[in-house]
């Protein structure tokens, strides 16, 4: 198993998939890599030779934000949003959908498990609660 | 999606004049001001806009970070009391 930048192992797949196990590498930039490294996309990442792995890790790291690098400037964004007070920001804070879609249902993949709240009637009910 | 490069941002026109009106005399008054879809461009930093959210105008202090959103970003027009039944907070609001 060749590794690329340090954590990351693609295993017995064509390079042009294995890539894509790096943070940052989809299905556009691996094949970009390739064609800049002139490797054959579908050669197996395990026939690799180590003169061609040290091209294909040249090419990104001359020309792609990938892992640490870029899952630090989201959060930078992410934060830059919250600093400023904006409305995205506060989405973000909340744990809430950012794109104005419905939350009345669904936007579970941002709010997370379903939990209930039901309505506390009454004074001495809202007290035994507290 | 994102608004054609070719036509620039959108200012509020009225809006622009007043803040550089400001800049030119060197005061720093707040501005009230409905225009929420108006872009905050480098001209505004370090001015307060108030920005109505559809009651009152919310006083905005303008950052360099915020070149670039818009007003109405910085106003939001609905807030969220908890759910459940009312409580005396929330029926004084009222």
């Amino acid at each position: 198993m060749p590794r690329i930048l340090g954590v990351d192992i693609p295993g017995k797949k064509q390079i042009q998939y294995s890539l894509r196990y790096i943070y940052g590498v989809g299905p556009t930039v691996a094949q970009r890599v390739c064609e800049q490294a002139k490797i054959d996309p579908a050669k197996k990442a395990d026939a690799l030779s180590d003169e061609e792995l040290a091209r294909i890790i040249n090419v990104i790291q001359n020309g792609y934000r990938v892992e640490g690098d870029l899952r630090r400037e989201v959060s930078q964004n992410i934060r830059r949003l919250i600093s400023i007070g904006s409305y995205r920001g506060t989405r973000h804070k909340r744990g809430l959908p950012v794109r104005g879609q419905r939350t009345s249902t669904n936007a579970r993949t941002r709010k997370g498990p379903r939990r209930t709240v039901g309505a506390v009637r009454g004074k001495e009910a809202r007290a035994a609660v507290k | 999606m994102g608004r054609s490069l070719k036509k620039g941002p959108y200012v509020d026109e009225k809006l622009l004049e007043r803040v550089e009106r400001m800049n030119r005399a060197g005061e720093k008054r707040v501005v009230k001001t409905w225009a929420r879809r108006s872009m905050i461009v480098p001209e505004f930093v370090g001015h307060t806009v108030a920005v109505h959210n559809g009651k009152q105008h919310v006083p905005v202090y303008i950052t360099e970070h915020m070149v670039g959103h818009r007003l109405g970003e910085f106003a939001p027009t609905r807030i969220f009391r908890k759910h459940g039944a009312a409580t005396d907070k929330t029926v004084a609001l009222k």
